[in-house]
């Protein structure tokens, strides 16, 4: 038994004006300081207005929000009593909004326990709507959220089917103000969701096509955008794409890259997308080595025309497209690039390990490291060196 | 030797194995709380079978069926039918999976369980190593 969850999603230019059809009362914008300023948030507020509704604006999340911060949002949702719910970000924003939704509809919960296990019963207060303006979180379209305990150093994957939004509003106009380097981080998260997506222990038949489109899209796609931001067939695609991968890996999982991503950025600070996407090419790689007829590489190779006629061949070739695409994107493909000094990341290593080891996303993995294993990813992550044990 | 499933024998097996596990004992030495792990009827198994264990920082500390719900008050509880037992215990069924969609039914603390998995995924692991014999 299994479950596929979608918001209803609305897309292509203009299609924030949709918003003026909504019913309601009072809607809460959730954002960040940075999508506030860049006037994206007025631009909601101001079409919610027209949909007749009062609206409060919470431009207080952080990159990686805290438990705290969601509890704050929490706190001024109580008091303004919205029937809407909007995050409007990226995933930082979106998975702070969906936390503060859970939290304003059940108060009684601890946010570091909100788990799939438990119903919840939301909307009895409010209902959620989505509106991305980054292209590559996927939050829109996935029930899961992502927090991070401070004093523990920790994200923590959190999440709840009914924490699925309602709606969501792809409107690439949002996308278009995004600085390369966003673009490029970003991008790379959504193409870690299509492959992981499509090659962890839970991928089934609903998910796969998505995350085959959603990976096609982001190699296509992402270096016109980041090349060029004003190229609005490649800022729409892209925007698409990591809904798409949003549907794809939120119906299936993530996998290892993911847990170690998650770990990099909790202990360094590593922003998301760069995190994930740079152990992208060095767990396609470990998995490949695992047990034989356990991975699906060749048939995504397939899919994105990459020749290759055994698994292993495939894997290696998948590999080196996304060290291509990272090298195209100027992205890190090391640790090291990523700035962390060699002494920090010794110094650090204990507990990277142990919280990618712990992180739900790495069980999903079809060869799921022993924490000698995980030490030596991250080592071999560190300096850039092929896996090959 | 095959130990029926659910039985004292067979809780006590898991916790020989669980307590030989480097493993294990690596993932849940944070771990601190123990479970009911309560077997509801099916095939041949006519009545509920409840199983206790103490785990502790990697170590499983005690392990014995229960005759009486109310003998001890774990921290956790886990309950579901036989069938679905047997699903897990021969990795048919993924139990986070299985949790997820509510063939598995988990009661307590949820926070420490969220950020446990690995621990959870050894015990597991620990468990398709008992040479198990079902009553469906």
């Amino acid at each position: 038994m299994w479950f596929f969850n979608s918001p209803e999603i609305v897309f292509g230019e203009e299609s924030l004006s949709y918003v003026e059809r909504l019913e309601g009362k009072r809607a809460f914008i959730v954002t960040d300081a940075v999508v506030s300023k860049l006037g994206h948030a007025a631009r909601v507020q101001a079409a919610l207005q027209a949909a007749g509704l009062e609206v409060a604006v919470f431009d207080g999340v952080e990159p990686d929000p805290s438990i705290e911060t969601a509890r704050a949002g929490a706190a001024r949702m109580a008091e303004f009593q919205p029937d809407w719910i909007v995050g409007l970000g990226g995933g930082s924003a979106l998975d702070a909004a969906k936390a503060m939704w859970v939290l304003y509809e059940r108060p009684d919960m601890d946010p570091e326990g909100i788990n799939p296990m438990e119903r919840l019963n939301l909307r009895s207060k409010a209902r959620f709507l989505a509106i991305p303006t980054t292209s590559g979180t996927g939050s829109e379209a996935t029930w899961a959220m992502v927090l991070t305990n401070v004093g523990e150093r920790r994200k923590l994957g959190l999440g709840n089917r009914e924490a699925m939004p309602d709606m969501a509003i792809l409107d690439p106009s949002f996308a278009m103000s995004m600085p390369p380097r966003v673009t490029a981080d970003t991008g790379m998260d959504a193409l870690t969701h299509a492959i992981e997506g499509f090659t962890c222990q839970w991928h089934n038949d609903f998910s796969d096509g998505l995350c085959l489109k959603a990976a096609q899209l982001v190699f296509e796609f992402l270096p016109r955008a980041y090349q060029n931001g004003a190229d609005v067939e490649a800022r729409s695609k892209m925007h698409n794409a990591a809904t798409i991968a949003g549907l794809g890996f939120g119906n299936a999982m993530a996998s290892l890259a993911h847990g170690m991503g998650h770990s990099l950025g909790g202990v360094l600070h590593v922003p998301h997308g760069r995190g994930v996407s740079l152990f992208l090419p060095y767990t396609i790689e470990f998995c490949a080595r695992g047990e034989p007829g356990c991975t699906r590489y060749g048939d995504m190779a397939h899919f994105l025309n990459l020749p290759c006629t055994t698994e292993p061949e495939a894997a290696a070739k998948l590999a080196a497209a996304v060290r291509q695409l990272q090298l195209a994107l100027d992205q890190p493909r090391t640790i090291a690039a990523c700035g962390i000094a060699r002494a920090d990341f010794e110094r650090e290593l204990d507990l990277l390990v142990s919280n990618a080891g712990n992180d739900n996303q790495t069980v999903t993995c079809t060869r799921i490291p022993d924490d000698n294993e995980m030490r030596r990813l991250f080592e071999y992550a560190y300096e850039g060196k092929s896996i090959d044990f | 030797m095959a130990h029926k499933f659910p039985s004292d024998a067979w809780i006590k097996a898991l916790m020989e194995d669980l307590n030989k596990s480097a493993a294990y004992a690596e993932a849940a030495k944070t771990w601190e709380g123990d479970f009911y792990f309560v077997v509801e009827p099916g095939g041949t198994l006519d009545k509920t079978v409840l199983l206790y264990m103490d785990l502790w920082h990697g170590n499983c500390r005690n392990a014995f069926e229960v005759a009486d719900e109310s003998a001890k008050t774990p921290v956790f509880r886990m309950s579901a039918p036989v069938a679905i037992w047997k699903k897990v215990l021969t990795k048919k069924l993924d139990p986070i999976q299985g949790l997820v969609t509510g063939q598995l039914k988990l009661k307590g603390n949820m926070a420490m369980v969220m950020k446990s998995v690995k621990a959870a995924k050894e015990l597991v692991e620990s468990c398709t190593r008992i040479e198990t014999e079902f009553p469906v």
